[in-house]
C-alpha cells in the first residue's frame, strides 16, 4: 500500500475509528494487527523474514537480560568474597557470553538484510571478475525485496545492542516487541525508532485528543502536499533529464541537479510527515527525522539534520563503537610513535568515518554508485574538518561569520555539494555520473534554458508556477518555524478560519496534486531501501 | 453562543460538499464544443420524455448510422439511440440495463460489432460510457466490469479525482456550461453531413482465431436475457462499414446465435443495393461510418422491418407525441442547415475538425 | 583534572571548560571530537571507555568526563 493510494487512506479511516472505539487496554492490539493488514498487502511470504526477526530478538534478547540480571545477583551475593580484579574478570566473561549471543542476532537479522538485499550485488561483482578471465556468467537469482525491511531489521538491530549494552531491560512481551518493529507508519521509509523512545508511547492507552488529533491530521495534511503538489510533479522533470544522459548536458544537469533536490526533500519530508502525522492521530510520538536541512552551513551538519534516525544510529551502533574498539586503539597508538601525535589523533576518527560511510551508501543501494557516494561524503566531512585550520584564520582575518550573506553563501554551497553527489543516486551508474558531472563545466549550453527548452522536459508553464508556489511556501513554512510551532500559532485562530484553512489546503491538494492517470504513481524513493 | 455551535459546523460541512460539488462539475469535461460524442450518454438523462418503441445499443456503428427522426418522419416510430463511442458489450449491456430502470422499450437493437473486443480497452470511452450515468447499483457494476489497469473506482464515484488535472486547461466552455447543458444529439444520433467517400476497399487479413470471446458471448447471452425477461424483442445489426472488416466467419457465429436464440440477425453489409447505400456519397469518412444521407437510407430501410414485420404502430396520430416530435425535428433540420453552411464556409465541421474517425 | 583539560582545550580553544555544563546539549563536541577525547584519554589514562558510556550526561562537562574516568579507573 502507498501511502498516496485510496486503500491506505480507507484503512487509515478505518484503523482511526476502531482505535478509539475499542477498550483502550487493547489500543495496541488493535495497532499490531493492522500493522499485519498493511504488511500483508505486500505479499505474505514477507511475513515470514519479519516473523523471524521479531522472533530472534525477542528470544535473544531476554536471554541476554536473563544473563543482565544473574550477573548483578551473583555480584551482589559475593560483594564481600570478591575482589576488584575477580569481580572485572567475572564481569568480562558474563559479557562475552553475551556477545556470543549479540553476534547470533546480528547474524541473522543483518544476514537476512544481506542475502536478500545484496546477493545480486554480489553476483554481478563476481561476473565482472570472470569477465575478466573469459570465464562464463552466473545467473542473478529473483528476490524480492520485502517493503521496509532495511528499516524494520535496523531497528530492531539497534534494539538487540542496546539491550547487549544494558541500556534498557529487554521486553519480555513478544506481542509488544511485535509491535515495536512492525509499526505500519514508519515501515516505508522510516524513520528508525529506538524502543526506549517509541515504547513511551506506543503501548499507551490513548484516549481521543482533539487537539493532538488535529495536528496530526495538518501534519498529514502538508506531507501530502509536498509529496503530490511538489515531489510527483516535478518528478515527470527530474525523471526527463537523468533518462537521457546523452542529451541532456551541460546546464540540465544543473537542473536537473537542483530539481532533484527540491523533489527529494519534498518526497521524503513529506512522507516522513505521513508518518509522524498518522502516529500523532493515534497518540504515538514518534521522533523528528528533519530539522530544516537545506540550511546547514556544512555537510556534517547537513548529515545531522537530514535523516537524522538514520545518522544517529550509524554513529551509535557503527562509528562508535567501531572507532573506540581496540584494534582501533592500536592502531591509533602505533601511528602515534610512528607518524607523530597529528596523524595518530585522526587515523581512528577518518579510518571509521570513511567505513561508516561505506556502509551507509551500502545500505542505501546495493550497487557501486550508492558506494562511491557514501565514500565521497565521508571524504568531504574529514576535506572540511581538515580545512579547520584555514577557516579560523579566515574567519579570525574577517569577521563575516555571522553576516547575512556568508551564512547565505554557506548554506548555498552546501545544498550545491549535497545535489552534486546526489548525481550518483540519479544516474545510478558511476562513470555516467562523473561525466554528467564534468559537463556542468565544459557544455556551456545555458542558452537553451531561455529558450524555452524547459518546458520540453514534462512540465508545462502551469506545472512551474505550482512549483514556484510550493517552493516558496515550503521556504516560508521553514522559515516561520523557527519562530515556533506555525500549527501553536494558528490554534489561536478562531476556529472557522481554521476550518476554512484546512479545506482550502485539502482543495490545493486534491486539485493540484499530480496524481491519478496522467502521472506515474510513484514510489517513495526509500521505498526499497 | 454554546447552541449555535452545532449549527455552525453542520453549515460549514454542507457548504464544503456545495464547494466540492460545484468545484467537481467546474472541472468535469463538458462535450459541448469538441468530443461531442462525449455528451451522447448525457443526452439521455436530460430527456424528459423517456417513452421509445426502441431501443439502440452499441459503439459509433448505432449513433452515427440511424437517425431516430427519420424513424418518426416516417413510420411514426419513437427510438432513441443510447451509443457512445467505442462503446464495449458489457457497457452496453448495462447501459441497458440502466434504460430499463426509466423504460421499457417494444424493441432493442444491439449492434455486434464490439463482440471483437473481449477486454478494456481505453480509458477514455470507459469514462464517456459511464460518467454521466446516475449512481446506481448498475453504474458500480458497470464501473467493476469496465474497468482498465490503473484505474480506480473510485474516481468515478467522485469525478474530481480523476480530472482534477484540468484545472489548467480550464476553458470557457467550462464556465459556460457550468450548469446547464446542450444536447448534442439527436435522440442519440450525432449528426454529420459532410462527405468522404470510400476510394478503396481493404483486403483482410486472415486472422488465427475467429471465434469471437467467451466474455463477449456471456455478456451477449445476457443482454439476450434481460431482453426475455422484460419481454422486449432484441434485433441483432451489423451496420454497412467497410472497415473495420467484417470477417465471414464472425458473421456465421452470428447468424448461428440468433438462430439458437429465435432473433433476428441483420447484417445490412449484404443488403446494401435494397438499403441504397453509395459509398460516394453515404460515408463521412471513407466508409467507417454513415454521414446523414446514409443513416437516413439506413433508417428507411429498418424502420419498414420494424413497422412490418414487428409491428411497431404508427403513432403520428397522437398529437402531443406529434408535437414534441416535430420541434425535435426543426432541431434536426437547423443543425443540417447550420453543417451545410459551416462546409460552405469552412470547408470542414468545426466540431470534428481534430478527429480522424 | 589538568590533562584532561588540556585535551579539551586543544579542540576547541574557545571555549571554557571549566565552567561549560553543556558540552553535548549545546553541541559543542560532536561525534568527531568525543572519538578524538576517548581516543585521548585512552592515551593519557590508560583507561578505555566503553561504548555504552558515551551519553550525554558523562560528556556534558570536563568534571562528569574526569568523574567518569575516575570511576572506570576504580
Amino acid at each position: 500500500m502507498l501511502f498516496t493510494s485510496y486503500s491506505f487512506i480507507l484503512f487509515l479511516a478505518v484503523l482511526f475509528v476502531l482505535y478509539y472505539l475499542v477498550p483502550r487496554k487493547i489500543q495496541w492490539l488493535l495497532l499490531l494487527a493492522a500493522n499485519f493488514v498493511f504488511y500483508a498487502f505486500s505479499g505474505w511470504d514477507n511475513l515470514a523474514f519479519m516473523l523471524i526477526t521479531i522472533l530472534s530478538i525477542w528470544l535473544i534478547g531476554r536471554h541476554i537480560g536473563r544473563l543482565h540480571q544473574a550477573r548483578d545477583q551473583y555480584l551482589a551475593e559475593h560483594k564481600a568474597d570478591l575482589n576488584r580484579e575477580q569481580r572485572k574478570a567475572y564481569r568480562e566473561a558474563v559479557k562475552s557470553r553475551q556477545l556470543r549471543w549479540l553476534l547470533l542476532a546480528l547474524f541473522i537479522n543483518l544476514g537476512i538484510l544481506a542475502v536478500l538485499k545484496y546477493t545480486n550485488f554480489v553476483i554481478a561483482n563476481i561476473n565482472t571478475i570472470r569477465g575478466w578471465f573469459a570465464a562464463g556468467e552466473l545467473s542473478f537469482v529473483s528476490l524480492a525485496l520485502p517493503m521496509g525491511i532495511s528499516f524494520y531489521i535496523f531497528q530492531s538491530v539497534g534494539y538487540m545492542i542496546d539491550v547487549y549494552r544494558g541500556k534498557y531491560p529487554p521486553e519480555d512481551n513478544i506481542l509488544r516487541l511485535a509491535l515495536f518493529v512492525s509499526f505500519f507508519p514508519q515501515l516505508v521509509q522510516g524513520p528508525i525508532s529506538r524502543f526506549d523512545d517509541l515504547s513511551q508511547t506506543l503501548f499507551q492507552e490513548h484516549s481521543f485528543d482533539g487537539r493532538t488529533v488535529t495536528y496530526g491530521l495538518q501534519r498529514i495534511l502538508w506531507g501530502f502536499f509536498k509529496k503530490l503538489v511538489i515531489a510527483d510533479r516535478i518528478l515527470v522533470g527530474v525523471n526527463t533529464i537523468i533518462r537521457d544522459p546523452e542529451h541532456y548536458t551541460g546546464i540540465y544537469v544543473l537542473v536537473g541537479m537542483l530539481f532533484y533536490a527540491i523533489q527529494l526533500y519534498a518526497d521524503f519530508t513529506g512522507g516522513i510527515d505521513i508518518t509522524i502525522g498518522i502516529a500523532q492521530t493515534l497518540g504515538i510520538k514518534v521522533k523528528e527525522n528533519f530539522d530544516r536541512p537545506y540550511f546547514s552551513k556544512s555537510i556534517a551538519e547537513f548529515w545531522r539534520r537530514w535523516h537524522i534516525t538514520m545518522g544517529t544510529w550509524f554513529r551509535d551502533y557503527v562509528f562508535y563503537p567501531l572507532s573506540i574498539s581496540r584494534p582501533m586503539l592500536k592502531l591509533a597508538k602505533k601511528s602515534r610513535t610512528r607518524f607523530g601525535d597529528a596523524v595518530g589523533k585522526r587515523v581512528t576518527v577518518y579510518l571509521s568515518t570513511l567505513i561508516v560511510w561505506f556502509t551507509t551508501g551500502l545500505w542505501h543501494g546495493a550497487s557501486w554508485n550508492f558506494i562511491v557516494w557514501g565514500l565521497l561524503n565521508g571524504v568531504v566531512i574529514i576535506l572540511s574538518q581538515e580545512l579547520n585550520p584555514f577557516y579560523n584564520w579566515f574567519h579570525n582575518r574577517f569577521s563575516v561569520r555571522s553576516s547575512f550573506f556568508f551564512r547565505f553563501f554557506q548554506i548555498t554551497r552546501t545544498l550545491l555539494l549535497m545535489s552534486s553527489l546526489r548525481i550518483l543516486d540519479c544516474y545510478r551508474d558511476v562513470g555516467i555520473s562523473f561525466r554528467q558531472f564534468f559537463s556542468i563545466f565544459t557544455t556551456w549550453n545555458i542558452r537553451e534554458l531561455v529558450g524555452g527548452q524547459l518546458l520540453n522536459i514534462g512540465l508545462s508553464v502551469a506545472d512551474y508556477l505550482v512549483l514556484a508556489f510550493g517552493v516558496a511556501l515550503m521556504i516560508l513554512v521553514s522559515l516561520r518555524q523557527r519562530r515556533g510551532s506555525l500549527r501553536d500559532a494558528l490554534q489561536e485562530r478562531p476556529a472557522p478560519l481554521r476550518y476554512a484553512l484546512t479545506i482550502a489546503a485539502v482543495i490545493v491538494v486534491l486539485v493540484v496534486g499530480a496524481y491519478g492517470i496522467g502521472y506515474d504513481s510513484t514510489q517513495f524513493i526509500y521505498n526499497q531501501f | 453562543m454554546k447552541r449555535k455551535k452545532p449549527l455552525i459546523i453542520i453549515l460549514l460541512v454542507i457548504l464544503t460538499i456545495a464547494f466540492l460539488a460545484l468545484l467537481q462539475a467546474l472541472l468535469m469535461p463538458k462535450f459541448q464544443t469538441q468530443l461531442l460524442e462525449g455528451g451522447l450518454i448525457a443526452d439521455y438523462y436530460q430527456e424528459q420524455n423517456k417513452d421509445h418503441d426502441v431501443i439502440f445499443i452499441g459503439d459509433c456503428e448505432v449513433y452515427e448510422d440511424f437517425s431516430p427522426i427519420t424513424l418518426w418522419e416516417q413510420y411514426g416510430i419513437t427510438s432513441y439511440i443510447r451509443g457512445s463511442a467505442q462503446q464495449l458489450i458489457w457497457h452496453s449491456y448495462y447501459i441497458l440495463e440502466d434504460t430499463l430502470r426509466y423504460e421499457t422499450p417494444d424493441v432493442v437493437v444491439f449492434n455486434i460489432l464490439s463482440m471483437k473486443y473481449d477486454e478494456p480497452q481505453n480509458e477514455a470511452y470507459n469514462r464517456m460510457a459511464l460518467d454521466a450515468m446516475p449512481l446506481s447499483g448498475t453504474k458500480l457494476r458497470a464501473i467493476k466490469a469496465s474497468m482498465t489497469e490503473g484505474e480506480e473506482w473510485l474516481s468515478y464515484i467522485f469525478p474530481l479525482l480523476r480530472y482534477h488535472s484540468r484545472w489548467h486547461e480550464l476553458s470557457a466552455e467550462d464556465f459556460e456550461f457550468l450548469f446547464r447543458r446542450n444536447p448534442v444529439s439527436h435522440n442519440g444520433y450525432l449528426m454529420r453531413v459532410d462527405v468522404k467517400p470510400v476510394t478503396s476497399i481493404p483486403t483482410p487479413r486472415p486472422l488465427p482465431d475467429y471465434q469471437f470471446s467467451d466474455i463477449c458471448y456471456e455478456y451477449l447471452d445476457k443482454i439476450t436475457d434481460l431482453c426475455r425477461t422484460n419481454d422486449v424483442r432484441l434485433i441483432l445489426i451489423k451496420a454497412p462499414s467497410i472497415y473495420p472488416y467484417w470477417y465471414d466467419q464472425w458473421d456465421q457465429q452470428m447468424v448461428d446465435y440468433a438462430a439458437r436464440n429465435d432473433l433476428l440477425y441483420i447484417n445490412t453489409l449484404q443488403h446494401l443495393e435494397e438499403i441504397g447505400i453509395d459509398y460516394d456519397t453515404d460515408t463521412y469518412d471513407a466508409g467507417l461510418h454513415m454521414n446523414l444521407s446514409g443513416a437516413e437510407k439506413m433508417s428507411v430501410y429498418f424502420g419498414r422491418i420494424l413497422a412490418e414485420e414487428y409491428g411497431l404502430a404508427d403513432r403520428r396520430g397522437d398529437d402531443l407525441l406529434a408535437a414534441r416530435w416535430n420541434e425535435k425535428a426543426a432541431a434536426y433540420y437547423r443543425q443540417q442547415a447550420d453543417q451545410y453552411l459551416e462546409l460552405e464556409t469552412y470547408g470542414y465541421l468545426r466540431a470534428f475538425r481534430y478527429q480522424s474517425d | 583534572m589538568e590533562a584532561l583539560l588540556e585535551i579539551l582545550e586543544e579542540l576547541h580553544p574557545e571555549i571554557d571548560f571549566l565552567t561549560h555544563e553543556k558540552l553535548i546539549d549545546d553541541k559543542i563536541l560532536d561525534s568527531f571530537d568525543i572519538i578524538t577525547l576517548i581516543t585521548e584519554i585512552s592515551e593519557e589514562y590508560d583507561v578505555r571507555i566503553p561504548v555504552d558510556e558515551i551519553a550525554p550526561q558523562n560528556f556534558n562537562s570536563a568534571q562528569a568526563l574526569y568523574a567518569l574516568i575516575q570511576r572506570l579507573l576504580d
